[in-house]
Formats: structure tokens, sequence, C-alpha cells
């Protein structure tokens, strides 16, 4: 069989496959760009887009574009610390064995299951920021319990407001960091275990130099799986905060303002492209690495 | 991350029973009751769900909504339901088609990836898994745009017709992925290449061999799919209406501000995520493999 | 998003206006325009709105009905999707327009909103439509000069809402002693003093963004009188004069009587503080009536309303809903018909009966309306018209939607100077 002839069919098959990923992603991604650097002028001569790299500039320079920057490094480092902490605390939890370890596994997994919106229309009602005798949600809860004092405007007011959308963001994926870390603890053999145990190491010993150091592979996924969904991060934000809060605004929710409060397509592709370009920045050399490593 | 390992049952490790110390004692009562506290947090919103999705729409009050209904009452649930049943069976439709089209075609290049490559294939491979993590703000405007275009010359080119199309292209790479790392572990290449030397072709080997073995990849796969393209509300939001959009797009109508109605709301919430938690408690043990399966490795 | 807002009024409406409407069309005037050939142009006429529910769809319906008996050799094409004020229904709109393909006819909201039509030359102006309809002997001259561009008008307007109306709770109004209602808001800020004193942990209740935009427009033109506020929507607008300066402090301190909010909080749960006596203001648009009526209060007893004012005037803030002629429609003549009966007597009364609204034609006879809507018609040809920011008369979308921004950083910020600033950046980007 001539190479042509065998690995021709190969190409047959993906040729669908090629040609719509090839137009709806990487097609779609240059006629953004395209767009992102279109001169707009109105009929009344009035200039809404400059054109070129100056449209770049012009966004990167509007102070609600930054403020929706801050909001999203707020947010996204407090989502990947909590997911990454509860989720190894829970896999570190279950993966000794333990009563009832299915059953938590999904109690912990069960939020993942769940759409953002719906999840959304909860948290939007559990984190209301009225306090004492009108509160709702989580701080009238608080108030039940004798415990004013946890109340707390959530991500309605504040510097660091954004610390407060991720709460939901972290009940919902921290299972999901969870189930990757109990699958990493899973492939570690046994016998390393008992080796260290054999040498006398305690428990945490065991963990901090034979096993936590073997989870890294799974933690840079986990890190880098999460960190990447808290930038796309829409639905959730959307569903809590209303179609255009300019308090809990991201450059994913910007984008969609822009588009049909502001009438800006413009803008909007340029918020879309640094919006690729900041998720390219981390997920690009996490795939060269990773696919460099397997075909070692 | 192989399917094929997250796929086997439970834990193949069992820590070996040893006799227990007292610190080890109490390590095991800290260990449980840790897991109580965080379990009762995880379900904290859910019982406020459940509860309030029972209570009297017509005497609901804020201020005893953590407290159990005085009158038990269905009133939310029907409401719930006359408004979201068109929009739960448009997303059947869409979940359904969607998945089971983007699981054949990911079938299909995961075969050509893990056993039939051809020069180039990998680079093809990484280029469809960066299309996996993009945001799907990059390529919105000019996908809008196409769409309505083709909307305009083609009416029935509208609602779920379009987002089972969308669901279904940008699927294609991670059910590539999915099934890839399942045919490079599960499928020996032995076999590829006996039914080869039998004079098989590339779709008859597929056919034959791999496409019988491919049960668990595909359960994974449309598990994966049908959830996300259940769950999906940015495209319904850029490209469809409640009208003709799936049940989050619906639910968000439902619940979006105006309505004061928390037991319908609550009951909406339920409605709208009942699919995929039957989906997740029946065939939770994929479902988690499907979760594995984002990690690439 | 005012779609549903209003759709509520549904209840309030039929209620209210159940009595005297089962013959109310026989008294309505003929319309001045129906001089088109008679049973209309022939062929499609699609039309494009939001009213897709509630009231609005019933007020829809009422309209179509009219326009089959009186243009019978048109087909109506009901275009209606919901959720206009968002996403794709606005998209498909925007791209039906950009790629020649238009509906015959189109909803907005009348005024500054639809200058982004107007600049894309995608409407044609109405003006003839409007002067066969009776132009200004009909409508009032200062809603006229209000939904003037450039010299023409670009849409028929079909409806009127208040929006500058302040809701109040009688039982905490008289423990607190207050008997009349404020005639500036300065007198107002003293009330809330008092009502505050008396007990009452929140004296105002405010909603997500929106209303608080609402709440500011109304103190601004309060303060700043109707033609100094007017003003400031055109080119030449002060928006760094010390009466802004003014309003912003008041506002300031009228926002210290409120409950705490987020952005996305929507206006019902405030106006029920108010109906419910957790709180004894709220500011909210006419809308605001069906959640009195829907738990049985009546006006004038359990509670009551004003129009926020200042300055000795009375002040009517409005927006409105207005049907357009696209550039290119292809049925230029069926959509004049729906124009004719839009903009006419009687269909202005059968759709605002249903829809909860007023008619914009100071012709339409009042008796067959309830007794809020009366007196609001009343209002309206006596007062002086101000053209609201949160409904798109004043300003066009894009700005208003930066207004908004200004207001919800204000709340968090309170930082006087940065509102103002914004304002004036505002003002700068977007005035004509």
């Amino acid at each position: 069989m001539t190479g042509l002839r065998r690995w021709g069919a190969g190409l047959v098959f993906l040729l669908p496959s090629i040609l719509l990923v090839g137009i709806f992603v990487y097609g779609f991604i240059g006629k953004n760009i395209l767009t992102s650097f279109d001169q707009v002028v109105t009929k009344s001569g009035k200039v809404r887009a400059p054109g070129g790299l100056e449209n770049y500039a012009t966004l990167i320079g509007d102070p609600r574009y930054q403020h929706a920057l801050w909001n999203l490094l707020v947010l996204t480092v407090v989502f990947v610390v909590g997911t990454m902490f509860f989720g190894l605390l829970w896999a570190v939890l279950l993966e000794r064995s333990v009563k009832g370890e299915g059953v938590f596994r999904s109690i912990f997994l069960f939020p993942m299951a769940v759409s953002f919106v719906a999840a959304g229309v909860v948290w939007r009602w559990l984190l209301s920021p009225a306090t004492g005798e009108g509160a709702v949600g989580l701080n009238q809860l608080f108030q039940y319990m004798g415990m004013p004092w946890l109340q707390s405007s959530w991500w309605s007011a504040g510097q660091f407001n954004m610390a407060a959308m991720a709460i939901p963001a972290i009940w919902q994926l921290s299972g999901y960091v969870m189930a990757l870390f109990l699958s990493g603890f899973r492939g570690i053999s046994l016998d390393q275990r008992e080796a260290a145990r054999v040498d006398g190491a305690t428990e945490w010993k065991l963990y901090r130099h034979v096993l936590f150091p073997q989870l890294s592979p799974v933690a840079l996924s986990a890190l880098i799986i999460v960190g990447h969904m808290s930038m796309k991060m829409f639905d959730l934000i959307y569903s809590i905060a209303g179609p255009n809060s300019y308090t809990a605004e991201v450059p994913a929710t910007l984008m969609w303002a822009q588009m049909f409060q502001l009438s800006d397509t413009t803008g909007a592709a340029v918020n879309a492209t640094l919006l690729l370009v900041i998720v390219a920045v981390v997920v690009v050399p996490y795939l060269v690495y990773t696919n460099r490593s397997e075909k070692r | 991350m192989s399917v094929e390992s997250t796929v086997r049952p439970a834990r193949a490790v069992a820590l070996r029973p040893r006799r227990k110390t007292r610190s080890q004692r109490a390590w095991s009562s800290l260990q449980m009751l840790l897991l109580v506290v965080f379990a009762v947090m995880i379900l904290t919103p859910l019982y406020l769900l459940l509860l309030t999705s029972f209570k009297d729409p017509a005497s609901f009050n804020q201020a005893t909504a953590w407290f159990l209904p005085q009158d038990w009452s269905v009133d939310g649930w029907v409401k719930a339901w006359d408004r979201l049943a068109p929009a739960v069976a448009r997303s059947l439709l869409l979940a359904t088609v969607a998945s089971v089209v983007s699981s054949l075609l990911g079938s299909l290049n995961g075969y050509v990836f893990a056993k039939w490559p051809f020069p180039g294939s990998h680079v093809v491979f990484v280029l469809f898994l960066f299309g996996m993590f993009i945001p799907y703000q990059a390529i919105m405007i000019p996908l809008q745009a196409l769409m309505l275009s083709v909307q305009s010359s083609a009416p029935w080119f509208e609602g779920i017709v379009v987002l089972i199309l969308v669901h279904t292209v940008y699927g294609i790479p991670i059910c590539s992925l999915i099934f890839r790392n399942y045919y490079a572990t599960a499928v020996p290449t032995e076999i590829i290449e006996a039914a080869r030397v039998d004079g098989a072709g590339a779709f008859r080997t597929y056919l034959r061999v791999v496409l019988p073995v491919s049960i668990p990849a595909f359960v994974v796969a449309l598990i994966w799919q049908f959830t996300s393209a259940w769950n999906d509300f940015l495209f319904a939001l850029f490209l469809t209406t409640p009208n003709n959009g799936p049940v989050t797009y619906a639910l968000q109508a439902l619940a979006g501000g105006q309505n004061p109605d928390y037991p319908s709301i609550m009951a909406g919430v339920l409605v709208a995520s009942l699919p995929t938690l039957i989906v997740y408690i029946a065939l939770g043990k994929y479902f988690v493999s499907g979760l594995m399966s984002g990690s690439v490795k | 998003m005012l779609i549903t807002r209003r759709s509520l009024l549904v209840g309030a409406a039929v209620l209210a206006t159940a009595a005297g409407c089962s013959n109310g069309g026989g008294a309505a005037p003929s319309s001045a325009a129906s001089s088109a050939a008679a049973g209309g142009a022939g062929g499609d006429v699609g039309v494009f709105t939001w009213w897709a529910d509630g009231s609005e769809k019933e007020g829809l319906d009422a309209l179509i009905a009219l326009f089959k008996t009186k243009y019978p050799k048109n087909t109506f094409v009901n275009l209606a999707v919901a959720g206009g004020s968002g996403s794709n229904a606005k998209a498909k709109l925007a791209s039906d327009l950009a790629n020649k393909n238009p509906p015959d006819s189109f909803q907005g909201h009348a005024g500054a909103e639809l200058t982004d039509y107007i600049d894309n030359e995608q409407i044609e102006p109405v003006d003839d439509i409007m002067k066969a309809l009776g132009g200004a002997s009909v409508f009032p001259q200062t809603l006229l000069d209000l939904i003037t561009v450039g010299g023409h008008v670009y849409g028929v307007p079909c409806d009127i809402h208040r929006a500058n109306m302040v809701w109040t709770n009688s039982g905490l109004l008289s423990k607190a002693g207050i008997t009349a209602p404020p005639a500036t808001v300065a007198a107002w800020i003293a009330d809330l003093q008092k009502v505050k004193a008396s007990g009452v942990a929140t004296p105002l209740s405010i909603g997500g963004t929106w209303t608080q935009t609402e709440l500011f427009e109304s103190v601004l033109a309060a303060n700043l009188g109707s033609s100094a506020y007017t003003q400031l929507f055109s080119k030449g607008g002060k928006w760094d004069a010390a009466g802004v300066k003014q309003s912003i402090t008041d506002y300031a301190t009228i926002l210290g009587y409120a409950n705490t909010v987020s952005d996305g909080d929507d206006w019902p749960a405030a106006t029920v503080m108010a109906a419910d006596g957790k709180a004894a203001y709220n500011l909210m648009g006419d809308w605001a009536l069906a959640e009195f009526t829907s738990k049985g209060l009546t006006w004038g007893k359990e509670y009551s309303s004003f129009p926020l004012t200042g300055n000795g005037e009375q002040l009517f803030g409005f927006l409105a809903d207005a049907f357009t002629l696209p550039v290119g429609a292809k049925n230029a003549g069926g959509a004049k018909d729906w124009l004719n009966l839009v903009g006419g007597a009687e269909g202005q009364l059968a759709f605002n009966l249903k829809k909860g609204s007023i008619p914009p034609r100071t012709d339409v006879p009042s008796s067959s309306f309830g007794e809020y809507q009366q007196k609001t018609m009343t209002s309206f040809k006596n007062d002086k018209i101000v053209p609201s920011i949160a409904h798109g008369a004043a300003v066009s979308l894009a700005w208003s939607s930066e207004i908004n921004t200004a207001m919800s950083a204000f709340y968090q910020s309170r930082n006087a100077d940065a509102l103002q600033s914004a304002l004036v950046a505002a003002h700068a980007k977007y005035a004509a």
C-alpha cells in the first residue's frame, strides 16, 4: 500500500471536521480581528472608531475597560485559588477511605451538572446586599444564626467586590477540581505509600514529599482549565448581576454591552480579540507543553 | 487522562487496614466532620431551591424564605412548567442531535488521530484542541453575522436549528479528544494492522473493528456534549430569542428581574436543571470521565 | 426591559377600564388620515415589535384586529420578538436594516433613541403622515418638539408613559406628619428626614441601576426646570453647570435615605416595599400602579403618588413608543396604513386601553380610561413635558448606557465630581 493511499483515507475522514473547525474557529477569529481594525464614521461625520491599532488604544485607555480588567483579575485570582484549595482539600479528605465516600463525592460534584444560568438565578438571591432587618438570602441566614457580622454587600460594593462573585463559581467547580485530583491520587501506586511508611515518614511528609509532587501535572491541568473558564465567564455574571451591571462588569460582559447597548461592534471585536489573546497566553504554552511531553 | 482509566469503577486502590492509633481516630473524626460541614454548605442553595419551589406563590414572603412552607403548593411548578415546557422540548432536541452528530464526527476524527495518522495530523490535532479553549466571544461577531445573513434567505434557519449546527461544530474538538485518547489505549494497533493485512480499508476497519468497541467513549462524549449543549447560554443569547431558544434562555427570561414570583422561578431552575441532573445521577461515573477528558491528557 | 416592566399593568388597566370599555370605539373621532384608498394599499405588512407578552401583546392584538377591519386588503404579518431590549431581537433588526431587508415598520422609543437609525439613513421622516394625522392640532407641541430631529419627525408616537412619579405609603406619611406633596426637591428631602425621624429605617426604596437613573433624572429636571433640563441634551448642553452639581448633591442626600441594592435588582421589589409599608416613598414610572392594584390597594387611600417638581412647574417626565417608516420598506403603502392606524385616535384608544398607557393624542376621549389614566391624560395636556434619560426619550441608547454606568459607579463611590465629569464626557461623546 502506498503512503498516499494509506494516509489519504485519514485525511478524507478528517476533511469535514477540518473545514468546519477551520471556518468556524480560525476563519471567524480572523474575521473578528479584521473587524477590530475597522474605521467607523457615521453618515453625519462623527468618528465612532478611528481604525487600526488606535481602536486598541481607545479600548485599553477606557477606564470602563480597565475597571472590567480589574474585576476579571480579582475574580480569576479568588476563583482559581478557591477551587484549587477546596478541590485539593476534598480530594485529600476523600482519598483516604472514608464512610460514605461515594455520597460525598456525588454531593461535591452535583453543582457541576447545573447550568451557570440556573445556578446564577439562585445565587443572585443568596448574594443580595441588603443587611439587617430587610436582609434576604445569605445575609438573612446569618441574621437568624446570630452572626450578623458575617453579613456582606457581596459583589455589590467595594473594590474587591468580584471576590464575592467567585463564591458561586467556586461552589460550581471545586468538585471538578476534586475529581481531577482524586484521579491523580488514584494514579499513584500503593507501593510508594507503603515504602514511605516503612521509611517512617509521617502522613504529612508522605503527602508533602511523595504524593503532592506527583500531582503537579494534574494541578497544572486543573489550573489551566479553571483559569481559562474564569476568563471566559459570562453566563454566571449575566445571570447574577443582570445584563448590564457596571459593578460586576468583566470584558466578556462588557462585550455584550458594547454590541447591544453601545452599538459599538468594532469595540466589541477589539475586546473579544484581547480576550482571545489573554486566554491564548495561558493556554497555548500549556498545549505545546503537554503535547511535547506526550510525544516523548 | 484516558477514558479507559477513568471509566474503570471507583477506587482500584484501597488502603490496607491498619490498627488505628488515637491520633488517627481523631483525624478520622475531623475528616468526617469537615466532610459533613462542606456537604451542608454545598447543599444549602439546593435546600433553598426545593423549599421555595413548593411554597404558595400567593403567600410567599421573603422574610420567611429559609423556613419550611406553611402551605405546600405545586403552583410554582405548574407555572414554571407552563412557561418552560416548549423550551425544554427545544433543548432536548438541540442537545440530542448536537451530541449525536458531534460524537460521530469525533469518533471518526479520534480514529484518524490515534490509528490512521497522516503527515501533519498532529498539528491538526493541536489546532483542534485550541478550538476547545477559545473564548467564544472571539468568534461571536462573525458567527452572528453569518447566521443572520443565511437566515435572511432561509427563514427556517433560526433558533434551535442554528444552535444545533453551532454546538455540533464547537463540540468537534472535545469529542475528537475523547475518542483519540480512548482509541490510543483501548484499541491495540496490532488489530488495526491485522485488519489492514487482511485488505480492509480505513473505513471498513473503522466500521468492523473500531466502532463496535467504542461504546464507552460514546457514552462519555454523548454525556459531555449533551450537558454542555443543554447548559449553554452564551450562544443562545447571541443567536436566538426566548421564543425559539433553549431552556436556559427561557429560564433567564422567566427569572430576569421583574418577576417577583420566587416559587415559580425556583421551580423553573429545577425544571431547567432536571435533565442534566438525571443524567448526572444515572450516569455519574461517565459524567466524571467526561469532566476528566477536559483536562487534555 | 421595558416590555415586561409595563406588562404588569395589564391587570390594572383591564380592571380599571372593564366598565367603560365595552363600546369605547364608537365614541372615537375618525382618524384624520384615513384618506388612504379604502381598504388599504394591499399586500403583506410586516411589523416588528417586542410586544410579545402580557398587556403589550394584548394592546398589539387590539391594534391588529382594528387594522384588519379598517384595511381588509392588507395582510398583517406579526414580526414580534420577545426580549427586544436585548440581544438577538435587536441584532436581527439591525442586520435586516443593514442588509436592506427591513420590516415595513418597526417599534422604537420615540425621541433620541431613534437617532442611530436616522444617522444611518435607515428610516424616513414621517412628517406627511404626522401632518395628515393632525400634527400640532392633536399632538402637544412640546411632544412634537422633543421627537423632532433635524427638523423632521421620524416616528409616529402611539403611547405615553410617565416616568417621574413618586409613590407614597399613606400610613407612613401620616405617621410622620406629612400631609402635602413637596413642591421642591429640597422640600422632599426635608420630608424624607421627617419620615426617618418617625422611625422608618428606609424612607425611600430604590432598585437597580436604571431605577437610580430615573430617580436622578427626575431630581435633575425638578431642580433645573423644564427648559434648562431639555437644553442638556442639545449640542450646547451644560452638564458642568452648578445646577447639575446641586442635583448630584441632592441625589446623593436622597440616596442616603434608601435601601441597599444590587445593579441587577429590578423595580417591583422596590415598589412592593412602598406598598407593604417598608418604605414611605418609591420613585417609579406609572407602570408601578399595577403593583399597588394587584395588592388590592386604592389610590388616595393606602397609597398615593405625586410627580417630582420644582421651580413652580408641573413636570411630566415622558417616554413613548413610536413606529417608523424604514428606508426601502417593501410595502411602503401598507406601512403608511399601519402608521395612520397607530397614530389615529381610534387606534390609540384601543391600544392604550389594553396596554395601560395613555394616548399621545389629546383628542382621544378620556371617559373610557381608568381614573389614574384620566389624571395622567390631564397632566399630559397641562404640564411641562420633559424627556426621560433612562427610557431613551432624551438620549440615544449608547448615551443612556454610558449614564447608567456612571450612576452605577456613583452608587459605589458617592463621588460627585467623578459623576459630573462622566456626565460631561458622555455628552461630549454622544451629543449630536
